[in-house]
């Protein structure tokens, strides 16, 4: 049958006068470049914009999203069923799915994969996410020897429980902190793991080098049929985003992963054969002014939305050359349940003075914004500078290196305000309640935690919980409203300012195509490597 | 001989027991808490304490030093909290580059340094003086930014003499040292310039002059040696700057050098790397200076070690 789908293809293929509808040829390679380190491809730990998507493309998870989109669909699981209280999932696992090793994949693997994330031995930055599995406390804390809530019922089937309902379970598994590991090479290489991989993913890696690049090749046995397109992608590692950008005008690479610099920016969109090689999309991302609750005076509401109401998000968009929109809620534009009617504050600074007065603080008052010190951040909190002293408020920056920002807003009376640029949120998972419990809850707003706004609304906590009982596939969209509802609520009492929704700006050399949408993935940065293929191949 | 290396190596020992416990402390001081960038955003209270007893920083500090410093001995570094990798492999894999990058640097700096001061301080006062010590003054002046970018897009990318960075052949070394040789070149010329000026004072190259020396000889056996001395000392503490301060020509050529290591240690507050990368640099410095005091005896054999 699959010998008969080919030569109908390729039949096809001939006949077919554009290239468009033939069928995509395996081949090539591509050259990708990062000015910074990938740090490690082992899935339970590599948790940066730029190691994430690789990660995606050696390991394989329960879940995945459709490329291009947020939708999921299974991946290495065949089918699941919910429970009615959506407490069980079962997975069926797809049959003769093989690790880089040649090993099968196992039911086996995917419980040890997930005991491995949740074990605090293994350290991962991921496993708080798995709350909600049940046995998850007794494991942590050592009282188990394993994972009560993921069963093994079968080969290929496997049974998690929970001890909550929690909505977002199937996002969890498509998570790269869910991904399936094969325990034997984690034993062998141990720590070492991160830098030699193993996975089921359309790409092995069979090269590292250590602050130059990494080599990833074609698993040939890979599950999908037809990918992935490329034979080889490499990354090279440690260059400058603006060199990085004339190597690619001199078709020496084909991705620069870091994007167009700011200083080269106007260069290359008015330039017109390059610009027609730029793709915008849409991130899961929000800039954020917090404010600190605790504080005197954003103790005081009508303070905050002072500050909502003084600041030029315009202009701030303009200091990255626009390369984001104005926002006014937390949730990102491409989030479900962002809320396309909520107006939020206007600038409007005779408004944000007014709202001053009311609080008893005409004159202004003295504070401070803290920054972390890379570029565009202080620029943009310099801005955000000015627009507060029009109203009279003094704020001094505190120009710090990422760690101590995040430090100081972990402290209850620690930082007054924070500019969330460099640190701030991009979302882990397509869904609306990764934007709130850890930046927003009650949860987060602890000591050392990351609601650095230290807003503690017991209400829309509960509101929250709701939502993320509403388990049932068919509630999606209620569900999605309701989310959208607690972050438009949680805007009268203002404890951010939402400044920007950041937009990713991808180029690419002519000799890297894809399909629709493959470099304006809102899950994969710059794009999903899986997908693109090389037009020297065809 | 033996005797002032013995005490001279002591030193050494001790200065670096300094230079590490200082940077202990300082990065122990720091607010920034490495346990919650490994524990990441997910993590609640309990996880950050757990990865914390993980790493060992629930200890008080002399007890963490003492551990640190003990494994040191042992040529043990530790592990780097987010890449896993053993800080030795790591530091192991970045040296050579970092080697190679000073050995062109130098051999630059020296080259365009000694050869622009000789020339300015021969011909004090005059307009080529005047010309040169200017053209030194814009080297030393303008950041390693801009002349690495401005080398690189004319060079590379503009004439294609070189590839636009990389690692691995001769001529990926060029710009990179070329760089780095300008601006340590600016220096030098400077210094260079004033110790010939010094040099041409004495009354021994008067008598050489006297004694109807050919003009060459008087300028590189009795000048050169003579004036060369200050520089031995510079390019002693040079060594230890190139080790780990040079980030920025690193990340314009793609050089993987320590400096790029160092950067994102810093970053991400990754100790056990930071520690690695400053004692190899303080290493470097005081091996640097021990071999320009081992150095300058031989050139100048006034100079007595004791």
């Amino acid at each position: 049958m699959k010998r008969l789908l080919a030569s109908v293809s390729l039949a096809a293929m001939m006949i077919a006068a554009t290239p468009a509808f033939a069928e995509v040829k395996q081949g090539g390679e591509m050259t990708v470049t990062f000015k910074d380190d990938l740090i490690t491809l082992d899935p339970a730990i590599g948790y940066d914009w730029k190691n994430w998507s690789v990660i995606k493309s050696v390991f394989d998870g329960l879940m995945d999203y459709k490329p291009g989109t947020t939708e999921l669909v299974p991946d290495l699981a065949e089918s699941y069923e919910v429970s009615a209280d959506g407490l069980t999932y079962t997975f069926k696992l797809r049959q003769g799915v093989t690790f880089h090793n040649g090993r099968e994949m196992k039911a086996a693997d995917v419980k040890y994969s997930l005991e491995r994330t949740c074990n605090p031995a293994t350290q991962s930055p991921g496993a708080g996410y798995y709350g909600a599995l049940k046995g998850f406390d007794d494991f942590q804390a050592g009282k188990a020897t394993e994972l009560s809530g993921v069963q093994v019922v079968d080969d290929h089937t496997v049974k998690i429980e929970l001890s909550r309902p929690d909505s977002t379970l199937l996002h969890l598994m498509a998570l790269n902190f869910a991904f399936v590991v094969p325990k034997e090479e984690v034993e062998a290489l141990g720590p070492d793991f991160g830098h030699k991989p193993v996975g089921t993913g359309a790409f092995k890696v069979t090269e590292w080098t250590s602050g130059q690049s990494i080599v990833l090749e074609r698993h040939a046995d890979y599950f999908k049929e037809g990918l992935p397109k490329l034979d080889k992608i490499t990354f090279q590692i440690g260059q400058e985003p603006v060199v990085n950008l004339l190597r690619l005008q001199r078709g020496e690479i084909d991705i620069p992963g870091d994007g167009i610099p700011p200083a080269k920016f106007v260069e290359v969109m008015n330039d017109p054969t390059w610009k027609e090689q730029v793709i915008v999309a849409d991130q899961l991302q929000t800039g954020y002014l917090t404010m600190n609750v605790n504080i005197k005076p954003f103790d005081n509401v009508a303070v905050r939305q002072a500050v909502n109401m003084a600041i030029n998000k315009d202009r701030i968009a303009q200091i990255i050359n626009n390369r984001a929109v104005p926002a006014n809620q937390p949730l990102p534009p491409a989030m479900p349940g962002y809320d396309a009617s909520f107006k939020g504050y206007p600038y409007d600074v005779e408004g944000a003075k007014a709202k001053l007065k009311e609080a008893g603080l005409e004159g202004g008052f003295e504070t401070e914004l803290y920054v972390a010190n890379t570029d565009p951040q202080p620029r943009i909190a310099q801005a955000i500078q000015q627009d507060l002293a029009a109203i009279g408020i003094k704020a001094n920056l505190q120009n710090l290196d990422q760690g101590n920002v995040i430090a100081a807003g972990g402290r209850k009376d620690g930082a007054p305000m924070i500019w969330s640029g460099g640190m701030a949120w991009i979302a882990d998972f397509p869904d609306p309640s990764n934007f709130y419990t850890v930046i927003l809850g009650c949860g987060g707003a602890v000591e050392g935690g990351w609601n650095w706004a230290w807003y503690c609304n017991e209400a829309l906590d509960k509101r929250a919980e709701e939502a993320n009982a509403m388990t049932n596939p068919a509630d999606a969209d209620k569900r999605a409203a309701a989310w959208g509802k607690i972050f438009t609520d949680l805007m009268a009492d203002a404890p951010w300012a939402p400044i920007f929704n950041e937009k990713a700006y991808v180029i690419h050399s002519a000799r890297i195509e894809g399909p629709e949408g493959v470099f304006a993935d809102p899950i994969h940065i710059p794009v999903n490597y899986d997908e693109v293929y090389a037009t020297d191949a065809q | 001989m033996p005797a002032y290396l013995a005490r001279r190596l002591v030193q050494a020992a001790l200065i670096l027991l300094g230079v590490a416990a200082i940077t202990y402390l300082l990065l122990y001081m720091l607010p920034a808490d490495p346990a919650r960038m490994v524990a990441g955003r997910s993590a609640g209270k309990e996880q950050v304490e757990m990865v914390r007893m993980q790493l060992g920083l629930d200890r008080p500090i002399w007890e963490q030093f003492g551990s640190y410093m003990w494994k040191l001995l042992q040529g043990d570094l530790g592990r780097s909290y987010l890449q896993r990798v053993q800080v030795t492999e790591l530091l192991g894999a970045r040296l050579p580059a970092s080697l190679l990058l000073m050995v062109g640097a130098i051999f630059c700096e020296l080259v365009i340094g000694v050869t622009l001061g000789m020339i300015a301080g021969l011909r004090r006062g005059t307009a080529v003086d005047q010309t040169l010590m200017v053209v030194a003054l814009v080297f030393i002046s303008t950041p390693q930014f801009v002349i690495a970018l401005s080398l690189l897009y004319v060079f590379a990318y503009w004439l294609g003499w070189f590839s636009i960075g990389g690692y691995g052949e001769f001529q990926h070394l060029v710009l990179p040292s070329l760089t780095l040789g300008l601006l340590g070149g600016g220096w030098y010329a400077r210094v260079t310039r004033s110790s010939v000026i010094e040099v041409l004072r004495q009354d021994f190259i008067r008598t050489a002059r006297a004694k109807g020396l050919d003009r060459w000889r008087i300028v590189l056996v009795h000048i050169l040696p003579n004036a060369v001395l200050p520089i031995i000392a510079m390019v002693g503490i040079d060594i230890g700057y190139f080790m780990g301060s040079i980030v920025v020509v690193e990340s314009v050529f793609g050089w993987p050098g320590i400096g790029q290591l160092t950067w994102q240690a810093i970053q991400q507050i990754d100790i056990p790397i930071i520690m690695g990368v400053t004692l190899l640099s303080a290493c470097a410095i005081v091996l640097g200076n021990l071999l320009a005091d081992l150095v300058a005896p031989l050139i100048d054999p006034r100079i007595k070690l004791r």
